[in-house]
């Protein structure tokens, strides 16, 4: 099942079984979750194409003892909708769940108004915010059974690519995939599968993060010892750089990258093909790890 | 002068004098709005200030939060905080700020201040009341000003396709931003949006209180309020200059006078 699948699975069942589960969707997904419209027609809304007023219209049923789930594209989502989500929830302390799709260019072909690279980056400035990137859509269902009630705000953002293998999620924590000596790579959700491949044979640690805030620095310190990291991130790329310092302190750290640079795609095409064009491969992975390693 | 006449001009003496202590405070705005929210809080708004997180409780949203010594002086006078608190108004310490914040002061139901957010949280919290059957009714305060923004059109939307018939938007309309933008009629606009409508003198208040009355079925009610900013202060009545402006001594003395 890929992951907007699961999110129908995982957010009906949990309708089923909690009244105070509200779903509001942004005209995206309304056939996928059509049963949930036949079943609690006073507790899922496709709302309409107007952001801004969701998310704050959400903080409302929030403040009244509701948990509402926001789904749409995430741009929209995030960027036109940023400081609804900074004041009505974060300052405001209120909880709620924010799932994206379209993610960086998942939308490849329709140009730079629906890539959204930035949205960890934008979510990591606000206080309080939770940011769960997962890999497989069994994933997902982990992390959001675990938090979807938690009190908190916490933005998932689904892909459209997905892990060959899942792991047992514990919500805030690192899963130490490798141990190794030569360097450690940080990977993010659906990268993993590509770092496996370009890890294969070699004497490293591959750390693998699907939740991003709360950022868990105590497997990074354990596991860290050759201080040479690799950061690799299916967004903008760098995003993680803080978080890293943070959990390692004021040392001498030999770090590269591979993310997304800060400039528009203005190309269209496939997916796939901008993964190629933009170094997501293992071969260009493992290209980055060699000068690390020596 | 009647007892709710009375209680305003000592309100509007809090409000001054509180403002003169901290330099700091929107003055004109607050008393722009103060009558409306009196009568609601004195004659509406069903409440109580010993369980002000009473579950089936009313709630009222100071969309246009920097008018929030208005609120405060409402607040302070049903008893939800004591006075100090308002004489301590934007201090380090204190809990009321230029700018209202729900986890700090009671009786507060949403941190407000950057304009737009107020009016679409009343609708959601609108529709959380209905669908958890309760019977609390839920008001907003916007300003015309704030009625520029597009999260204030947005939510008209929803509230009226959602049938919000428990919510209502009052909007004090006291013309102070029509130099950067005329919102001409308001009235037919939100009548336009599918809601339910009155015009009101917002400083009288059996026309308030008349005008708060006026819901209907399956629609939400927005009330316009026809105000004066600064209203009860000569020197401040529609003077853009007093918009974010404390009184210097002299200005707190002469108007503590014409507020006596």
């Amino acid at each position: 099942m890929n992951m907007r699948g699961q999110l129908v699975a995982t957010v009906e069942a949990l309708m089923q079984e909690d009244e105070r589960l509200v779903t509001l969707l942004g005209d995206i997904g309304v056939f996928g979750f059509r049963k949930a419209f036949e079943q609690f027609p006073e507790r899922i809304y496709n709302i309409g194409i107007l952001e801004q007023a969701t998310i704050s219209l959400a903080a409302g049923l929030a403040s009244t003892g509701l948990v509402p789930v926001v789904h749409t594209i995430a741009p929209f989502l995030v960027e036109r909708a940023l400081e609804q989500l900074k004041i009505d929830f974060c300052y405001q302390r209120l909880g709620g769940n924010f799932i994206s799709v379209g993610g960086s260019y998942d939308y490849a072909a329709l140009g730079c108004t629906h890539h959204c690279p930035a949205d960890v980056i934008l979510l990591r400035t606000l206080p309080g915010m939770e940011i769960v990137v997962p890999g497989t859509a069994n994933e997902f269902d982990s992390l959001f059974r675990q938090s979807w009630a938690n009190g908190n705000p916490t933005y998932f953002r689904l892909s459209e690519s997905q892990n060959p293998v899942s792991f047992e999620q514990h919500f805030g924590k690192a899963t130490v995939v490798q141990t190794g000596s030569k360097a450690t790579v940080v990977v993010v959700g659906p990268l993993l599968g590509t770092v496996m491949e370009a890890v294969e044979g070699h004497d490293i640690t591959v750390l693998y993060y699907t939740c991003l805030a709360p950022f868990d620095g105590e497997t990074l310190r354990q596991h860290c010892s050759s201080n040479r990291i690799l950061l690799c991130e299916p967004y903008y790329s760098g995003t993680l750089l803080q978080e890293l310092h943070n959990a390692l302190g004021p040392r001498p750290l030999t770090i590269d990258t591979v993310g997304m640079p800060r400039e528009f795609l203005e190309q269209y095409g496939h997916r796939q093909q901008h993964d190629q064009a933009l170094g997501f491969t293992a071969e260009a992975i493992r290209r980055k790890l060699e000068p690390l390693c020596q | 002068m009647n007892r709710a006449e009375t209680i305003i001009r000592a309100m509007k003496r809090d409000i001054v004098t509180a403002a003169a202590q901290a330099g700091e405070g929107h003055i004109a705005s607050a008393f722009s709005i103060l009558d409306l929210l009196w009568v609601l809080y004195d004659r509406v708004l069903r409440i109580d200030s010993t369980a002000p997180d009473k579950e089936d409780r009313d709630r009222f949203i100071l969309s246009k939060g920097h008018a929030s010594l208005g609120l405060y002086a409402v607040l302070c006078r049903k008893g939800f905080f004591p006075p100090e608190h308002l004489q301590g108004f934007a201090g380090l310490a204190s809990p009321l700020g230029g700018h209202p914040h729900r986890t700090k002061v009671p009786g507060v139901e949403a941190s407000t201040g950057s304009l737009g957010h107020g009016l679409p949280m009343a609708a959601g919290m609108a529709l959380g009341m209905k669908i958890r059957r309760s019977n609390a009714r839920v008001y907003a305060l916007i300003g015309d000003g704030e009625a520029n923004e597009g999260a204030i059109w947005e939510a008209a939307l929803l509230a009226a396709h959602h049938k919000l018939d428990n919510l209502c938007c009052l909007a004090d309309y006291n013309h102070s931003t029509d130099r950067a933008l005329n919102m001409g009629d308001l009235e037919a606009k939100f009548k336009a949006f599918g809601w339910q409508t009155c015009a009101v003198d917002g400083h009288n208040h059996d026309d308030i209180f008349r005008g708060l009355g006026s819901t209907a079925v399956g629609k939400p009610l927005a009330i316009i309020a026809h105000t004066i900013k600064g209203k009860g202060c000569a020197r401040m009545e529609n003077q853009p200059a007093w918009h974010h402006r404390a009184p210097n001594p002299d200005e707190l003395v002469e108007m503590l006078e014409e507020l006596s």
